[in-house]
């Protein structure tokens, strides 16, 4: 599998018209999530319901298309699922990049199963992971750096 | 473009890669790791001690190689080249053993915004631990650091100036013999960083007058994991040690210890003898080349690059605009492309080059990004492998889905 593949439609269209890069002024929960190795940083913002559901979510900062592309597509799916089911689809897709993961599973990541190649990719494995693994650790780790306001994202 | 010397390169051979990322590491001809093997295979002993044929075999491989790389940089004395790791051991070295020893409160380290963390972060350190004052020259907008911004930034509580010989971003060469007396008149010291200079032009370290000059192997030909620290032999032999043992003492009691003449009193454990000669025939091949001819090889290259890439929609190149001034350093951004993903994409048309802050975080902040694509040539580079790399920038965008 090469890169022309992995740079195919879905990775461009999410990277050049991301459906969830803004700012959400009411977020709960906001996280910084760094990649020392290529400089992307990306600003999760999260807004969680009294039951635990993940109502609205969107990303601020700069990356490349892969990790640009790979936050978008993760909001589409963890938007309107709870924490926990949240937490499943992170598993998931870690699983897929480190190539571990079932068919079956890969399925239910939807759009995001298009980063399946990504695991023959090393360079590539932290941008994928990037907006999966600052979302882990707003719901794991319970980090969170401004709940009610975007004061860290600025637009760039 | 013919290219006499690619025939010494086994790495080249059988394959079209265009490497364009010789400012992080230069490859190695066949008479770099043939001397190393030569050394491992016929006179490998631990130099400096044995009283063998081959411990004195080594000790004298290892010796001549300090000889070779005096005479490369015009030191007085081999007594003046201590081999380190690499430029940033070097530099630490001189951080350790001179600044912390002679930077007081209130003091200034004087550097510029376009220098390598390596020579950097050691000077944050000197500054944090001793209560010192961190002082940026800035250039303008050429790269260039005018003689106002030197009249401004050195003055009497300067105590060290430390600076890029040639910035690994900007390929800009700085005026370092113009600091060096800028320095010395208000009883400064002058360091200066060649890890980019070394390897494409003539240093010569009287004439700059620096007071320490430091470099590394691996961007000059010659293996990873052997450095160089020139200094003058007088600061030499006041500092203290920067790492203590082995092979580094005349005496030691229980409870002190008189230590080796320079510069082996900063040559501590088993020295990287296979690596010192390996340097050696690097510098060989680099002065049988000849620095005429690496001037003329990269200056046509960045010619061609700083021409095309002007052709090219969206592009945007770093740095002075003049070919002349870039040491075969051309740093860009395209539009709407992040670095990463540019390097990415022309690594499948077989071009590699580097992507990111370039170890100079502070030097993307001034110039307003948050990091690049660098590509970097060396002499064994042709013109030809500039057009393929012109056609690759020239693919990005579409690759990443603009319509234009």
């Amino acid at each position: 599998m090469d890169l022309k593949s992995l740079y195919r439609e879905i990775v461009n269209e999410h990277n050049l018209h991301p459906a969830h890069k803004y700012n959400i002024v009411d977020a709960t929960m906001v996280h910084e999530g760094v990649n020392p190795s290529c400089g992307d940083d990306i600003n999760l913002q999260l807004k969680v319901d009294e039951n635990g559901i993940i109502t609205d979510g969107s990303f601020m900062g700069s990356g490349c298309a892969v990790s640009q592309a790979s936050c978008d597509m993760m909001l589409d799916i963890v938007i309107g699922k709870t924490r926990e089911e949240a937490i499943r689809y992170a598993d998931i897709f870690d699983a897929m990049i480190k190539g571990t993961a079932k068919p079956e599973e890969i399925e239910e990541l939807d759009e995001a199963a298009a980063l399946e190649d990504v695991s023959h990719m090393p360079a590539r494995v932290k941008c994928a992971l990037l907006g999966w693994r600052t979302l882990k650790e707003i719901l794991i780790e319970g980090k969170n750096e401004g709940s009610g306001s975007a004061k860290h994202c600025d637009i760039k | 473009m013919d290219n006499k010397f690619l025939k010494d390169f086994p790495i080249f051979q059988g394959n079209d890669i265009v490497y364009f990322d010789n400012a992080a590491t230069t490859q190695r001809p066949k008479q770099v790791t043939e001397a190393i093997i030569d050394f491992y295979e016929k006179s490998n002993a631990n130099p400096m001690r044995g009283l063998y044929d081959w411990s004195i075999k080594a000790t004298e491989a290892y010796e001549e190689a300090r000889e070779v790389v005096c005479e490369f940089i015009n030191a007085q004395e081999s007594a003046e080249i201590v081999f380190t790791r690499n430029a940033t051991e070097s530099l630490n070295l001189v951080a350790y053993s001179y600044g912390l020893s002679n930077v007081k409160e209130g003091d200034e380290i004087v550097i510029s915004i376009m220098e390598h963390h390596s020579n950097m972060l050691p000077w944050q350190m000197v500054c944090e631990k001793n209560g010192a004052k961190l002082v940026y020259l800035e250039p303008d907008a050429e790269g260039i650091i005018t003689d106002e911004e030197i009249a401004a930034k050195i003055g009497p509580r300067t105590k060290i100036v430390s600076v890029g010989h040639t910035s690994n971003v900007l390929g800009i060469t700085n005026q370092v013999k113009k600091l060096a007396a800028a320095a010395h008149k208000v009883g400064a010291v002058m360091v200066a960083d060649g890890a980019q200079s070394t390897p494409h032009q003539k240093v010569d370290v009287k004439d700059l007058d620096v007071d320490f000059y430091a470099f590394s192997g691996h961007k000059l030909l010659g293996p990873m994991g052997i450095g160089v620290l020139y200094g003058k032999k007088k600061l030499l032999e006041e500092m203290q040690p920067f790492l203590y043992g082995g092979e580094m003492i005349d005496k030691v009691t229980r409870f002190d210890a008189i230590y080796a003449e320079v510069p082996h009193k900063f040559e501590a454990g088993t020295v990287n003898a296979a690596g010192a000669v390996g340097l050696k025939a690097a510098i060989e091949y680099v002065k049988k080349v000849g620095f005429d001819f690496i001037a003329e090889r990269e200056e046509s290259i960045v010619k061609r690059i700083m021409e095309g890439m002007k052709e090219i929609p969206y592009v945007t190149v770093y740095g002075n605009s003049d070919y002349k001034k870039h040491s075969g350093i051309i740093t860009f951004n395209i539009e709407g492309c992040h670095p990463h993903d540019v390097a990415d994409i022309m690594n499948e048309e077989h071009v590699d080059i580097r992507a990111g802050h370039h170890c100079a975080q502070p030097l993307m902040e001034f110039l307003g990004v948050s990091n690049t694509a660098r590509a970097s040539v060396y002499f064994y580079n042709t013109i030809e492998e500039a057009d393929r790399f012109l056609a690759a920038v020239a693919k990005v965008r579409g690759f990443m889905g603009y319509k234009d």
